[in-house]
This record gives structure tokens, sequence and C-alpha cells, in this order.
């Protein structure tokens, strides 16, 4: 394939986007009534924030939110649901209890972290910790469940115990799916924080669309700050996906 | 030699060992009053049909299942768990998927000094033939050697007795028949006990200086088969054919298809 043909189909994604835009601007053209800002509304509005320098300062402080709720819920939930799925009786006695708070939108914690932290980072840290703890403990529960025997009993045949059991054969036979859960409950703190933002603090990427709309009804921020949200959980997947790569966990138990 | 002697030698001895499961609340028996000796040294095959219990008896010797009644001795002393001085070779997943090919043979060796530990993985990396695939991942390897990775993991520890649970039983047949003459070069080499399981009655024919036959289930042990052909064993002279025929007789299998 020739240089330019490579080139021209490297492009062809991003020609796609432009068309789309183009569409999206005449139909915006067509019908000034103020329904839908256009995107060049947006991309101005986009750089207003940065100007004012407020897009930075939310974006980072969602991520602090987000950053703190979910390595906490991680710290927690991982080890328990490790140590719940390797005893079966603690599962019995746990499991009806999570499956009970899993389905819990938590987003119905709002009332209880406000109630229990105020107007705050703490509020929405807490709701991003709700909102990671369960998902998290099931993955760990079912990661300990998938493991075949067969590493076990070949740990257990050359002699592992205790802590090096645990750290050379059952972590990293779990590794590979507590990653790839991780990556989905990473997915759903960042859905969890913008709606937080917009109750129980007074920053953030979720703060900055209620306001935009509350204070004058500047719809092309709202739709900036939705822009910049997107950007930032396909970045945060991004991430979580480069990790699922790495070579001592990218194998998976269907292939042998 | 006489009785006592016989017995001093076993080094692994099997005395009316039964298994029996609870499964709906009935209890099933698996195994049933299994005895022989394996001495030190010797390879044995456990041919038996399909869902007899093979692998049920290979976990108990290994350590992994107590049994219900009779006992397990090794060296005399009654078996009370898995141990690194017998190791169990699986018939597949056996090998680690998140080591590398040197990763999985030091499994064993994290107590070694470095430098011996090197020396050692090295060896039996050259003794298996997986040379220049020290660094790869096991999903990077065939099936024929990913169960040579498993057998050098096993060797590495310097076991008495080698447990293999039908290891070629997922393989081709042409694979099949060059890992048992590997088999047999590194037994020949290093002279370890092996406990072979199959279900292959060519296989048992051209590995075992003896075949012990199961029955069905509850497993009985129904005959013991010596085969006193020298390696390397030609398949298709007359005596090779007439203990064939003999192991596929006891079986209760007609000799046409």
């Amino acid at each position: 394939m020739s240089g330019t043909a490579r080139t021209f189909l490297a492009l062809r994604p991003f020609a796609f986007l432009g068309f789309l835009l183009l569409l999206w601007q005449l139909a915006v053209a067509l019908r000034p009534d103020g329904l839908m800002p256009g995107p060049v509304g947006v991309a101005l509005g986009v750089g207003e924030l940065l100007r004012h320098g407020l897009l930075l300062k939310y974006a980072v402080a969602s991520l602090f939110r987000v950053t703190w709720g979910f390595l906490l819920a991680a710290v927690l939930a991982i080890p328990l649901g490790l140590v719940i799925g390797w005893h079966r009786r603690a599962e019995w006695a746990i499991n009806p209890l999570a499956q009970i708070f899993r389905p819990i939108s938590p987003l119905a914690w709002i009332p209880i972290a406000i109630l229990w932290f105020g107007v705050g980072d703490l509020a929405a840290i807490f709701l991003i910790f709700v909102g990671c703890f369960f998902p998290l403990l099931l993955t760990a529960m079912s990661a300990v469940h998938r493991v075949p025997s067969v590493y076990l009993e070949v740990g257990r045949n050359f002699g592992l115990g205790g802590w090096d059991f645990v750290s050379r054969v059952l972590y990293p036979a779990v590794a590979p799916q507590l990653i790839t859960g991780a990556r989905i409950t990473l997915g759903i703190a960042w859905l969890v924080v913008v709606a937080a933002e917009m109750i129980s603090v007074n920053s953030g990427l979720g703060f900055l669309i209620i306001d935009a709309r509350n204070a004058g009804n500047r719809y092309d921020l709202v739709v900036a700050g939705m822009l910049v949200i997107g950007l930032i959980g396909l970045l945060l997947d991004v991430g979580m996906r480069s990790l699922e790569r790495v070579r001592s966990f990218r194998w998976s138990y269907s292939e042998d | 030699m006489g009785a006592a002697e016989a017995a001093a030698q076993a080094k692994l001895r099997m005395d009316g060992v039964g298994r029996r499961f609870e499964r709906d609340g009935k209890s099933i028996a698996v195994l049933d009053g299994i005895s022989f000796d394996v001495s030190d040294g010797e390879f044995v095959c456990l041919v038996g049909p399909s869902g007899c219990g093979k692998s049920t008896l290979l976990n108990l010797m290994g350590g992994f299942l107590p049994p219900t009644s009779g006992s397990i001795l090794i060296d005399g002393e009654t078996v009370e768990g898995p141990d690194p001085r017998r190791i169990l070779v699986f018939q597949e997943r056996g090998v680690f998927p998140w080591l590398t090919v040197e990763g999985n043979i030091a499994f064993g060796l994290a107590k070694l000094p470095k430098a011996e530990r090197q020396e050692r993985v090295a060896h039996y990396v050259r003794m298996v033939q997986l040379e220049g695939f020290e660094r790869s991942y096991p999903s990077d390897l065939s099936g024929g050697m990913k169960q040579r990775l498993q057998v050098a993991r096993a060797l590495a520890v310097n076991p008495d007795i080698l447990y293999l649970d039908e290891p070629f039983g997922a393989l081709d047949s042409v694979t099949r028949l060059v890992m048992r003459a590997e088999l047999l070069r590194i037994w020949q080499t290093e002279r370890r006990t092996i406990v072979f399981v199959t279900h292959d009655i060519d296989e048992a024919v051209q590995l075992a200086d003896r075949v012990v036959v199961l029955s069905s289930r509850p497993a009985k042990v129904m005959d013991i088969l010596e085969i006193d052909i020298p390696h390397p064993r030609n398949i298709s002279s007359p005596r090779y054919l007439e203990l064939r025929d003999d192991l596929l007789g006891k079986i209760g299998l007609a000799h046409s298809v």
C-alpha cells in the first residue's frame, strides 16, 4: 500500500467526524432557536473555560474525587472479595447483603452522603466509593471462583502455603479478571462523579454543567462540559486497557 | 527375595485403599480395596475404563485427597498431604500461563540461590528441548511443548516420584508417540519412580515395566501385568502384540473394530 493511501485510511475516521460536525453546524444554522449550540459555539465555550482556568481546575477536582473514591473502594473491596470468595461459608453469609446493595444506584445515597459528610469533597468521594465498592467486591469474589483448580493443586503440590500461595498462585490467577473489573468500575466512578457534583459540591465538571445552565442558560458551556467529560472518560478507559495488555496479564482461561 | 525384604523395598505401597464420595446424600464407592506396590525407579501404568477412578487414585497418592479406608505408604510413611517430593503432572492447564518457560521451571526453586536456580532451569530446558523458548509464554507453545514444560517443572524440584495423569491425552497421535519416546529417554537418564495413568492400552505396553489393570467403578485391581520387553521396544514384535492382546482381553475389549 502506498504512503498516501495509508494516510488516507488513517484519516478516514476523522473525515467522518468532520462530516458529522458539518451536519451539526448546518442543522443549528437552519434552526437558530437556541435548542442546541453548534460545534463552533461549543469550541468557543471550551476556549472560554480554558482562558478562565476553570476547565483544568474542575477536571482536576473531578479526577481527585474519582481517584480517592475508587482507590478506597479497591483497597477495601478487592482483598475482602478475595477472602469471601475463598471461604464458601463467608460467601453464603455476605452474598445476600451484597446482592441487595448492588442494584441501589449510588445516587440514591446522595441524601445520606450529605447528611454524614456535608456538602463537599467527602460526600462526593463517599458516593464514588459506594458506587465502586459492590462491583469490585463481586468481581473479586467471582474471580476466585473461576480460578481453575489445577493451578491451586499445583501450588499446593510444590509446597506453597500462606502468603507465598496467595502472592504466587492466587493473585496472578485472578489478576486479569480484577483488571477488567477495575476498568468497568472506573467507568462507573466517572459516571457517578458527574451526578454527585451536580448536587453535593461546588466544583468539578458536573458542577460546571449545572452551573452553566443555572447562571444564564449557557448551553454552549453545558455541551463543552459534556464533551470534556467524554474525552476524559475515554482517556481513563484507554489507560486501563493498556494495563490489560501487560504481558503477564494477557492470557485468559479460554486459551490452552 | 523374601516377603519382608520386598515390603521394605517398596517405594510406594497401596494397602487396601478405598475412597467413597457423598453425592446427593448417597455414598458412592469409587475405589475399593486397591493394593499394589511400586518399587523404586519403576515405571508403572494404571489402565482402566474411562471414569473408573484412575485420576481419583492418583489424587489419593499425591495426598490431595485422603483415602476413606486403607493406607498409602511412601518409603514406609503414611501420605499426609501434597509434597514437593512427589509431583503430579496434569493433562491440561498444568503450566502457569502468567509465567514464562523459565518462570514455570523455576516455580518450585524459590529457596535456591540464584546461580544454582539458573543452572537447574537451564539444565531442564535442555532436557525437554525447549532451548530458544526460555522467555516464551505458554500461550505461544504447542500442546506437546506445554506438557514437556510441565514435566521439566516437576523434575526441577528433584522429586522421588512423578505422577502423570493422562499427560498426553489431549495431544494428537503423532505428538503423543514423540512424547512417549521423550518421557522414556528422560526416565532412563533420571531414574525416577513413575506412576502413569492412561486409558490407552498401547501407551501402557510401550512405556511400563508393569501395568496395573483396574475394573470399572468401583475400581478394583483386576490384574497386574509385567511387560518383559527391553527398551527400545519393537511395537510389531510378537511378544509386544501378545502382551497387548492379553491386556485388551483383560479390559474386556474385542480385537476387531
